[in-house]
C-alpha cells in the first residue's frame, strides 16, 4: 500500500508543491460539489426555497468563498493541463518547469478580470 | 505478461514467482490504468464544462446577482444545458471520487479507517449522482407561478 512517506512521482521543488497545490484544490472543489448539488435540489422544493438560500449567500463572505472556489478551479485545471502535457508529450517532462510558469501566467491572466467583474457586482450590490 | 517466466532476467533477476514485489496486481486487472486514463480524459472535457459554467453563471448578464430560480429556470429549458450540466455533473464526480478514492488509498494506514472513509466516498457519490440527475430531469419550471415561460403560460 502507497503511503505518504513513500512520496510520489511528482515529488520535488516546483513539482512538490504544486502537487500538494492540486490534490487541496481537488479536495475543495469536490466537497464544494456535494454542497452544490444538493442545495441547486432545493430547485425540486419549490422556488421560495431556492431563491432564500441563494439571497442569503448574496453577500460580501460568501462572494470571496465564491473568488476563492473560482481560483482553486483556475489552477488546478491550468496544472491538470500540465500535469496532461507532462504524461504525454513527448518533449514534456523537459518543459515541465516552463509549463508551471505559463501555468502561473495563464492563472493571473484569467483569474484577475474574473475577480475584478465578480467582486465589483458582489461588492456594489 | 507470463508471471513464471522472466525473459528479461539480468544477472541478479529474482523470478517473479519468488519475488515479494509484486507488479501484477491479483485480479483487478487494468483497472488503475483506466482510472489513469479517465482522470485525463474527464480532465480536458471539465475544463470547457466547468470554465463554461462559471462563464456563464458568474461573468455574463448581472453574474452571481442574477442567479435565481427563475434563472435556472431559463438554462434547463433547453436541452443544450440540460445535456451541459448532466455531463458536468457525472465527469465532475467520477473525477473527484476517483481522485478523493487515490488521496484517502495514500494516508490511511488502517484498514478498517480506509474501509469507513470509502464508504462514505461511495455514499456520498451515489446521492450526488442520483440527486443531480433526477433534479436535471424532473425539473418543473411551472413551479415558479409567476413565470413567462412559453411552457407554463400555456397551461
Ligand atoms: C460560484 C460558482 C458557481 C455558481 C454561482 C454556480 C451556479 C449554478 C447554478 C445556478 C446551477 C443551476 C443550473 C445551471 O445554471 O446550469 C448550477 C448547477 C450545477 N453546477 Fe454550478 N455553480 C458554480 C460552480 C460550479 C463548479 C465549480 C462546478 C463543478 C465542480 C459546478 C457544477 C455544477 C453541476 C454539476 C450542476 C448541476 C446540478 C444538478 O444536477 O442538480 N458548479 N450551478
Ligand atoms: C477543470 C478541469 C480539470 C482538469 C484539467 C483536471 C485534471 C486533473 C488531473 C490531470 C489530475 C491528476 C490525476 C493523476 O495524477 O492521476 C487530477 C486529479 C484530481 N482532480 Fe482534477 N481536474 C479538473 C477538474 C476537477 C474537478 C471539478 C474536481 C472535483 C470535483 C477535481 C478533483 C480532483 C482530485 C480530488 C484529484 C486527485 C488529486 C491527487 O490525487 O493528488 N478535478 N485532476
Amino acid at each position: 500500500m502507497a503511503q505518504a512517506a513513500n512520496g510520489t512521482l511528482y515529488r520535488g521543488r516546483e513539482g512538490m508543491w504544486t502537487w500538494v497545490a492540486h490534490r487541496i484544490s481537488g479536495v475543495l472543489i469536490f466537497l464544494f460539489l456535494f454542497a452544490h448539488v444538493l442545495d441547486t435540489a432545493l430547485v425540486r422544493v419549490s422556488p421560495e426555497a431556492y431563491n432564500e438560500v441563494m439571497d442569503a449567500y448574496k453577500n460580501p463572505v460568501v462572494g470571496l468563498a465564491e473568488a476563492g472556489l473560482v481560483a482553486a478551479v483556475i489552477f488546478h485545471a491550468l496544472n491538470g493541463l500540465r500535469i496532461i502535457a507532462v504524461d504525454f508529450w513527448a518533449k514534456g517532462p523537459r518543459y515541465q518547469k516552463q509549463m508551471f510558469w505559463a501555468v502561473l501566467v495563464g492563472f493571473v491572466v484569467l483569474f484577475a478580470p474574473f475577480a475584478i467583474r465578480h467582486l465589483t457586482i458582489v461588492f456594489t450590490h | 505478461m507470463s508471471t513464471t517466466t522472466n525473459y528479461h532476467a539480468g544477472p541478479d533477476a529474482v523470478s517473479a514467482k519468488t519475488s515479494r514485489y509484486r507488479r501484477v496486481s491479483k485480479g483487478r486487472g487494468n483497472f488503475e490504468l483506466w482510472s489513469w486514463v479517465f482522470m485525463r480524459a474527464s480532465g480536458v472535457l471539465l475544463l470547457v464544462l466547468v470554465f463554461g459554467h462559471l462563464f456563464v453563471n458568474l461573468m455574463l448578464g448581472e453574474g452571481i446577482h442574477g442567479v435565481d430560480f427563475a434563472f435556472v429556470a431559463g438554462k434547463w429549458a433547453s436541452p443544450f444545458w440540460q445535456t451541459w450540466d448532466m455531463l458536468m455533473l457525472w465527469l465532475a464526480e467520477l473525477h473527484g471520487f476517483n481522485g478523493v478514492r487515490t488521496i484517502i488509498n495514500d494516508y490511511t494506514e488502517k484498514d478498517r479507517t480506509r474501509w469507513i472513509l470509502k464508504g462514505l466516498l461511495v455514499a456520498s457519490a451515489l446521492l450526488v449522482l442520483v440527486l443531480g440527475t433526477l433534479v436535471i430531469f424532473t425539473f418543473d419550471p411551472c413551479l415558479d407561478p409567476s413565470s413567462t415561460l412559453s411552457v407554463c403560460t400555456a397551461r
